[in-house]
């Protein structure tokens, strides 16, 4: 049995891959990982993320929906309540998809499997871990987005052929939060101080003009929570549903761009002086 | 050499010239795997590695031996390229690492301090999947992996869960996942530390192979045992400096004596025999549990103690060790 074999040409690939020190264009081994560690032990997890939208659905929209009635969707038409908190709660779920991979999964890797120490000793570079993470936050983000606008279509609450936008939004929703929330994670060394995460996606679920518009609120309220990424995710995700555009829906998709690229610089520059310092 | 270094070029080259050519063949920096001058790194204030300079040529087993917290963990992480130095110059195959991390790590084997399997992989996708991070394909590392799980005797758990292994196992797993690269130097950072007396020979045993097929070990260890087993030469750090370096042997001769006697009068009396004990022997050290006493001849001296009137509770006659090297450079012991 030879452990070193003649001219060493096996890591001539990986060596040829390298880049610098922080990438290696090698995103994909991190996401073959992320997949085969799903398929063994963690698609409960997965499963449970699907369906709490979905009950959400059913229990607001069905239930409170029948005392509601009809309300003003976007365009001034009248839609049935179920169809308004639809893409809201989908924009919801790809938030805390996002969020939870990101965040609570990223936690408990870098600082308790030490998953990624092992990554950053072999020719894998920061940014490659970062963007399988992320693609993979993302992987998930689109699963949901998917089954859940399949729900909405047998509940017969889609309407418009521009609903199926409302999956890619979906996933550009959960890009922004993804890289936002990996950065973030970076800071916490404590569950205490993971809990703070909690403590923002609470409220903003609750208050981002989810269950009802956001007029009912005084001004400077308004003006928060329009500050607040959800708020854009929900409006821009409602406007799809229905196939109606305004002038802000650029600057919807535009906030999350500039979510994108930041969280994601923030990130790489986070992990580069946690793993590489 | 930096000056900080107690070089005994006599005594290494006797050691080495059975195994490697001459030392005076290899003058060029380049001949060496791995080259660090002056070589630094503090924390804040912290000193974690003070100007140590070393350099490892090709195949040879090399130890980093000192206590917790000598800087040995640090060296190694930079040597890995996931610590970047404070100052000196440091080069890995002739690249730096700090510079070239992605393809210095391509060609390094990890054996890290903790385990870090990954616990939500079974033990052969364990393999695969590290080999997948140094951008291996699957063709190349099918076989690979079953090739090394037969060298870590894991051929029968491949299919197991990670934290079904015992303590043992895991470590030779680990050291099999290092090796899915096929390595031209191999980083250990106490490798045998936490493990019962059984696991660590099998892992000995697994690693006297990797040197014989030729591949460089890098390894600290606070177990002298360890290092006299595996190194054909280390550096004995304390507080991130170099206190001395050459063989096991070497080190034994040119710090300590042949044979150490070690003596027991109790806890109470062992400090205060040392003045009545004067004379005999090369050296006396006195520590709050025994008295060593370094002499050529153990049998000797311990005559000379009864001829005194004194009578241990137990007395003991052993060969010097790396143990005795380590206390005489800084008056401790290596195990606290």
């Amino acid at each position: 049995m030879s452990i070193l074999t003649e001219g060493h040409s096996v890591t001539e690939a990986a060596r040829n891959r390298s880049f610098g020190p922080l990438y290696s264009r090698n995103v994909k081994a991190v996401v073959a990982r992320g997949l085969m560690a799903t398929k063994s032990s963690n698609w409960m997890v997965m499963l449970s993320g699907f369906f709490e939208p979905v009950l959400f659905l059913i229990s607001m929209g069905v239930g409170l929906g029948a005392i509601v009635g009809t309300v003003q969707g976007p365009g001034g038409s009248e839609i049935s309540y179920t169809a308004y908190i639809a893409p809201a709660l989908l924009a919801v779920s790809a938030m805390n998809g996002a969020v939870y991979d990101s965040t609570w999964n990223v936690f408990f890797k870098m600082n308790f499997a030490k998953l990624y120490q092992g990554m950053l000793y072999t020719s894998l570079g920061p940014l490659d871990v970062a963007m399988g993470e992320i693609f993979l936050a993302l992987l998930r983000g689109l699963l949901y987005a998917t089954g859940f606008t399949a729900v909405m279509g047998l509940m017969g609450l889609i309407t418009t052929p521009w609903a199926l936008l409302m999956i890619p939004a979906a996933v550009l929703i959960a890009f922004g939060f993804a890289s936002f929330g990996m950065g973030i994670t970076s800071f916490m060394k404590t569950f205490q101080q993971m809990d703070w995460i909690n403590f923002v996606m609470l409220p903003m679920f609750l208050f981002s003009a989810t269950f009802y518009p956001l007029s009912v609120y005084p001004q400077p309220i308004q003006w928060f929570i329009q500050a607040m990424p959800l708020w854009h995710g929900v409006e821009l995700l409602r406007q799809i549903s229905v196939g109606v555009f305004t002038s802000a829906t650029p600057i919807h998709v535009g906030y999350y761009l500039v979510m994108i690229v930041l969280g994601v610089l923030l990130t790489t520059g986070r992990l580069r002086k946690l793993f590489l310092k | 050499m930096s000056t900080s270094v107690r070089w005994v070029p006599e005594l290494v080259s006797k050691e080495k010239a059975s195994s490697l050519p001459p030392r005076s063949d290899r003058k060029d920096a380049d001949e060496y795997v791995i080259s660090a001058q002056n070589l630094s790194k503090t924390y804040g204030d912290v000193t974690a590695v003070d100007d140590i300079s070393f350099n490892v040529p090709a195949g040879e087993a090399f130890g980093l031996l000192g206590p917790n917290g000598a800087g040995k963990s640090t060296t190694m992480k930079m040597i890995g390229g996931v610590s970047q130095r404070t100052s000196g110059q440091l080069t890995i195959m002739g690249l730096d690492p700090d510079q070239h991390g992605p393809e210095v790590r391509a060609h390094l084997g990890v054996v890290p301090q903790q385990d870090n399997l990954d616990e939500e992989l079974r033990v052969r996708d364990n393999l695969l999947v590290y080999g997948r991070y140094f951008g291996l394909p699957m063709s190349y590392l099918r076989p690979k992996a079953d090739e090394l799980l037969e060298f870590a005797q894991l051929t029968d758990k491949a299919k197991s869960k990670v934290d079904a292994l015992s303590g043992g196992m895991k470590r030779r797993l680990t050291i099999a996942r290092s090796l899915i690269n096929e390595p031209r130097i191999l980083l250990l950072d106490e490798p045998t530390t936490g493990l019962d007396p059984q696991a660590r020979h099998i892992l000995w045993d697994r690693l006297f192979r990797l040197k014989e097929q030729g591949v460089t070990l890098i390894l600290t260890t606070h177990y002298m045992d360890e290092a006299e087993q595996l190194c054909d030469r280390l550096i004995v750090v304390d507080k991130g400096k170099i206190m001395a370096e050459g063989s096991p042997a070497s080190l034994i001769r040119e710090y300590s004596t042949r044979e150490v006697l070690e003596l027991r009068f109790g806890s109470e009396r062992n400090t205060t025999i040392g003045a009545e004990l004067e004379g005999i022997g090369e050296r006396i050290e006195t520590l709050p549990d025994r008295v060593l006493i370094y002499a050529e001849d153990g049998e000797a001296a311990l005559e000379q103690v009864s001829a005194r009137g004194l009578h241990p509770l137990t007395s003991l006659v052993r060969r010097s060790s790396l143990e005795d090297v380590f206390l005489r450079l800084t008056g401790r012991s290596l195990v606290d």
